[in-house]
C-alpha cells in the first residue's frame, strides 16, 4: 500500500496554493526487470482535490508522470483553518485520501 | 467459469467499497460520478490521435498560454513542467510530450475559481517538444516548448 501524501496548502488571503507530493511507483509498463520480463504498468490515474468539500482540481495522470508525483496548483479563496483534501486512485484500484489544514 | 465468478465478486466488492466511501462522506457523489480515466486519450500514440481523443480538433496558437520547464533536462525521469494560462475561463489543461510512447502525460480539469496555473513533473524518453493544450471558453489552444533530455526516463 502506498505511503501518505505530503500536502501543503498556504493561503495569502485571496488565494490558496496547494503543493502535493504523492508516494507512488508510477511504473510505466515499458520497463523490463532483470529477467527481461516487462514490469506491468502501475500508476495513478485520477486525482481529486477538494476545499471544504468543493472540488477545486480534477486531474488525470498517465504513466508519463514522474515517480512520486508532484503537483502544484492554486485556487481562489481559502482561509487559514480550511480543509484541503486530496485523493487518488491508481490503475490497480488502490486509493488513498489525505487531508491538510490550510496554513 | 470460475474466473468469471472471481471477476464478478471482485467488481461487486469494489462497488461496495465505493458506496461505503460515499456513505461515509469521504468522497462526494459528484466525485464518484466523475470517475473515469480517459483511456483512449492516454493511450494515443500520435498527436492527431491524442487531440482527437481529447476532443480538441485543431487547436490554435496562443500567446496567453505559457509553458515552463528547463531548456535542458539532465534526468528525463523527472522533468518539471508548468502550464500557465492568461485566457479567461480556462477550464482544462493537458500536458503532451511528442516523443514519448504515449503522448498525453497528464490532464487537469479546473473548476471555476481555480487558477490556470499548474505544475508537475513528467518523464521524457528523449529530447522532445512538450505541448500544453488549454481549453478556454470552449476553444482549444496549444503552445509548445522543446526540452532537451540528456538521460532518458522511460525504460532503461
Amino acid at each position: 500500500m502506498a505511503g501518505p501524501m505530503r500536502i501543503r496548502a498556504a493561503s495569502n488571503g485571496t488565494e490558496t496554493e496547494v503543493k502535493i507530493l504523492m508516494s507512488h511507483d508510477m511504473e510505466t509498463g515499458q520497463r523490463k526487470d532483470a529477467s527481461g520480463a516487462l514490469v506491468p504498468a502501475h500508476h495513478i490515474t485520477e486525482l481529486t482535490a477538494t476545499h471544504n468539500g468543493r472540488v477545486v482540481l480534477a486531474a488525470q495522470f498517465g504513466p508519463a508522470v514522474s515517480k512520486n508525483p508532484y503537483l502544484q496548483f492554486k485556487f481562489a479563496g481559502g482561509a487559514k483553518g480550511d480543509k484541503v483534501s486530496v485523493s487518488w486512485v491508481d490503475n490497480k484500484g488502490d486509493k488513498r485520501t489525505d487531508e491538510v489544514v490550510v496554513a | 467459469m470460475n474466473t468469471q465468478r472471481r471477476e464478478v465478486l471482485k467488481s461487486g466488492s469494489a462497488a461496495g467499497l465505493f458506496g461505503l466511501l460515499v456513505a461515509a462522506g469521504l468522497i462526494t457523489t459528484q466525485q464518484a460520478q466523475a470517475a473515469g480515466w480517459d483511456k483512449p486519450a492516454f493511450e494515443a500514440k500520435a498527436m492527431d490521435e491524442a487531440l482527437k481523443a481529447l476532443g480538441a480538433g485543431k487547436p490554435a496558437d496562443s500567446k496567453d498560454v505559457q509553458i515552463s520547464g528547463p531548456d535542458i533536462a539532465e534526468n528525463g525521469a523527472v522533468v518539471p513542467v508548468g502550464v500557465k494560462s492568461a485566457l479567461a475561463d480556462t477550464e482544462f489543461i493537458a500536458i503532451l510530450i511528442e516523443k514519448n510512447p504515449s503522448m498525453l502525460a497528464a490532464s487537469f480539469t479546473l473548476p471555476a475559481g481555480t487558477m490556470a496555473d499548474v505544475s508537475t513533473r513528467v518523464k521524457m524518453g528523449q529530447t522532445s517538444n512538450v505541448f500544453a493544450l488549454v481549453k478556454a471558453g470552449g476553444s482549444f489552444y496549444m503552445v509548445s516548448k522543446e526540452i532537451k533530455v540528456t538521460l532518458g526516463g522511460c525504460g532503461g
